[in-house]
């Protein structure tokens, strides 16, 4: 009959029934469609960047061509018709206008060219070859030359490492390449050539399920994280059940009659957990329908939805046993709700939604391992990514279980401290 | 007559209070008796109907309800009381029916026997038509109504009452009282709480006028009317008893 009542309660609470089912669609959305596009290389998706070429050589041609053929930044060289200087580029990108530029200095490649001729000439004369060879002025001094970027002060720093690490690899492999040249140049009688490719490369090997590779994408990362997150929303809607009742009265009645506190948070959790469940198979249901249909990749659940179940009804006992401790304490739902949501945003934050929990410093580490959110996550990682069986997560939803247990027994005993006979 | 609460020295200070809400209070109620507690705001009533109902711990003394306590007996208090609150105890987006079907349910009640009682209490308290319509479209008359009924579904042997009439139009009112003096005709004892002093004058068998945590006076309506030199009725005993100023609490 709790159950019932509970269900009855919701179904005729429209802004209610919106928040635990419409909104987590809303936001799984909205999530995945913004965090595939920052990492997928589609043609619309490209971001401009200025490029002040002083040098006009190889060097600033190299970069060019580079950056064109990246498929992630389109080159801006001209603003209204005008060549770019520096002071405009500087004054756009502070501005927001644009998100970087790069200022490619004067005689750059003539420069490193001559840092070059005389780095190669010096050992080739260690070696007594210099009577043979082409002489280049080594009394010259070259100085250091810099390759000035501006970012947008908005731009983010992992953006900013990122478009540096990759700008500096490109400037590595122009001076490898002009090494290389110049030897050849040296020492060649123009049948001798070096190969200029990279000796090492790197193969990511990925794990594999009945020999089938699993790719992981931003689907299969993001929608276990934003789930867990949609889910324990449902902090909110819970407590404000729970103070609702309070202040309308029935909880005097609830209170007074022969059936224990107990079995009515048992008649609330229950209800609220076959909400959770259907929120997770929505959510999972979106992922693989209509993801598709949004240029997105679908969420490929195959043989993991049971598992994954699992990992969802513990995170709905984990979400549901926080939502009766604050609905408990909380005295009217002005506290509760504020608090509920600013709760969760800080439980996805410790618990690795945003920022992976590798990424944090020591003692962040430490504080999102006692996460819920974080146990959760893992457990939905375990299954989806790293295709583990039911004992690999079992830590992960035993801490779910015991953190549920916890709070409902905080929550019941501070009620018969407070209330009790 | 045998005994049905029997309370003993009990007092109730609460959290940063500045003065106890009820001190010393020893009571007897028995069986079959319309109990009236009368008394300003502040007197300790509401105090003392929590304490009865479990809702609030004493800080001293104790009391036996059909000679259980709570601390042994708990749940068999809770089988044979009735709690109608001051508000509206009520969900308001369910029905009538709804929210007596579900507190019904509370007390054991199930099946046929539910729904029947359940009918037949809307009946008699003139709101059977209305038994599939929200509470939140009642007016307070009809909510206090539901309200009553919510709290006598399961026949209780002690009925606590706490301002059952506050707010509701005079017919609304006599159904009420009627409905409650059919029950104690029935085997049901009422404690009641009220502002209402004539309402009390004629309802209740026993009364007890409380001030300050303290009973003042206590006896039959009739028995303290004549008590007071030149009372003609029982507001003139109260306004007696405990003074004409204001007693706005917070």
């Amino acid at each position: 009959m709790s159950v019932y009542k509970e269900f009855l309660l919701l179904k005729r609470d429209f802004g209610g029934l919106v928040i635990l089912f419409v909104m987590p669609l809303v936001l799984i959305i909205t999530v995945t469609l913004i965090q595939d596009s920052t990492f997928k290389s589609i043609s619309d998706a490209k971001i401009p960047i200025l490029l002040v070429d002083y040098d006009k050589g190889n060097v600033s041609k190299t970069v060019f061509d580079n950056l064109q053929k990246s498929n992630i930044f389109t080159v801006v060289t001209k603003i209204d018709n005008k060549l770019i200087t520096e002071s405009l580029a500087k004054e756009a990108v502070f501005a927001g206008k644009y998100q970087m530029a790069i200022i490619i200095p004067e005689k750059l490649s003539a420069d490193l060219q001559n840092k070059i001729d005389q780095n190669v000439q010096k050992i080739v004369n260690s070696f007594g070859m210099s009577d043979t060879l082409a002489k280049s002025d080594n009394t010259k001094v070259v100085n250091q030359k810099e390759v000035k970027l501006y970012f947008d002060p908005a731009v983010q720093m992992s953006f900013k490492n990122a478009v540096m690490s990759s700008i500096d690899k490109m400037i590595s492999q122009i001076e490898t390449k002009s090494i290389y040249a110049t030897f050849q140049d040296q020492l060649g009688d123009g049948t001798v050539s070096f190969e200029q490719n990279s000796f090492i490369s790197f193969k990511e090997i990925m794990p594999k399920i009945n020999d089938k590779e699993i790719k992981p994408n931003s689907v299969q990362h993001n929608v276990p994280a934003w789930t867990l997150f949609a889910i324990f929303f449902i902090i909110i809607p819970l407590s404000i059940n729970i103070v609702k009742e309070k202040t309308q009265g029935t909880f005097i009645r609830l209170r007074t009659n022969p059936v224990s506190n107990s079995i009515v948070l048992a008649g609330k959790t229950i209800t609220y957990l076959i909400i959770c469940m259907i929120q997770f198979y929505m959510m999972v249901a979106v992922a693989i329908f209509l993801f598709p249909h949004l240029g997105l990749p679908a969420l490929n659940v195959e043989g993991h939805l049971f598992m994954m179940s699992v990992v969802a009804l513990f995170t709905g006992f984990a979400a549901i046993g926080f939502g009766i401790l604050l609905g408990t304490i909380a005295k009217t739902s002005e506290q509760s709700a504020p608090f509920g949501a600013t709760s969760v945003i800080i439980l996805a934050a410790i618990g690795g939604v945003w920022v992976p929990v590798f990424a944090m410093s020591k003692f962040m580490q430490i504080v999102a391992k006692s996460s819920p959110m974080n146990w959760g996550l893992n457990a939905f990682y375990d299954v989806l990514l790293r295709n583990g069986t039911i004992s690999a997560i079992l830590p992960e939803i035993g801490l779910l279980f015991l953190f549920f247990i916890i709070t409902t027994a905080i929550a019941l005993l501070y009620e018969k401290k407070k209330r009790g006979v | 007559m045998k005994t049905l609460i029997q309370i003993l020295k009990l007092s109730k200070i609460y959290k940063d209070a500045e003065m106890y809400s009820l001190d010393d209070f020893s009571l007897s109620i028995n069986e079959g008796q319309i109990f009236g507690l009368l008394g300003p705001n502040g007197a300790g009533k509401t105090t003392l109907i929590s304490m009865l109902c479990g809702l609030v711990k004493p800080t001293s003394g104790s009391f036996l309800i059909n000679n259980f306590t709570y601390a042994n007996n708990g749940d068999d208090i809770k089988k044979i009381i009735g709690v109608v609150p001051q508000e509206y105890a009520l969900y308001p987006t369910l029905t009538a029916r709804e929210n007596l079907m579900y507190f019904g349910s509370m007390y054991g009640l199930k099946g046929d026997n539910l729904k029947e009682k359940v009918i037949e209490s809307l009946d008699l308290l003139g709101l059977l038509k209305f038994a599939d319509k929200r509470i939140e479209t009642f007016s307070g008359g009809m909510k206090r109504r539901v309200n009553l009924i919510a709290g006598i579904l399961h026949n209780p042997k002690i009925l606590f009452l706490d301002e059952p009439t506050v707010g509701v139009d005079v017919q609304s009112k006599n159904v009420v009282i009627d409905y409650l003096k059919q029950l104690n005709k029935n085997g049901t004892t009422i404690i009641y709480t009220s502002h209402h002093l004539s309402e009390a004058q004629d309802f209740c068998t026993d009364i007890a006028i409380l001030d300050r945590g303290k009973i003042y006076a206590q006896g039959t309506p009739k028995h303290l009317i004549a008590s007071i030199e030149n009372a003609r009725n029982l507001e003139d005993v109260y306004i007696s008893l405990t003074g004409k100023e204001l007693r706005d609490d917070i």
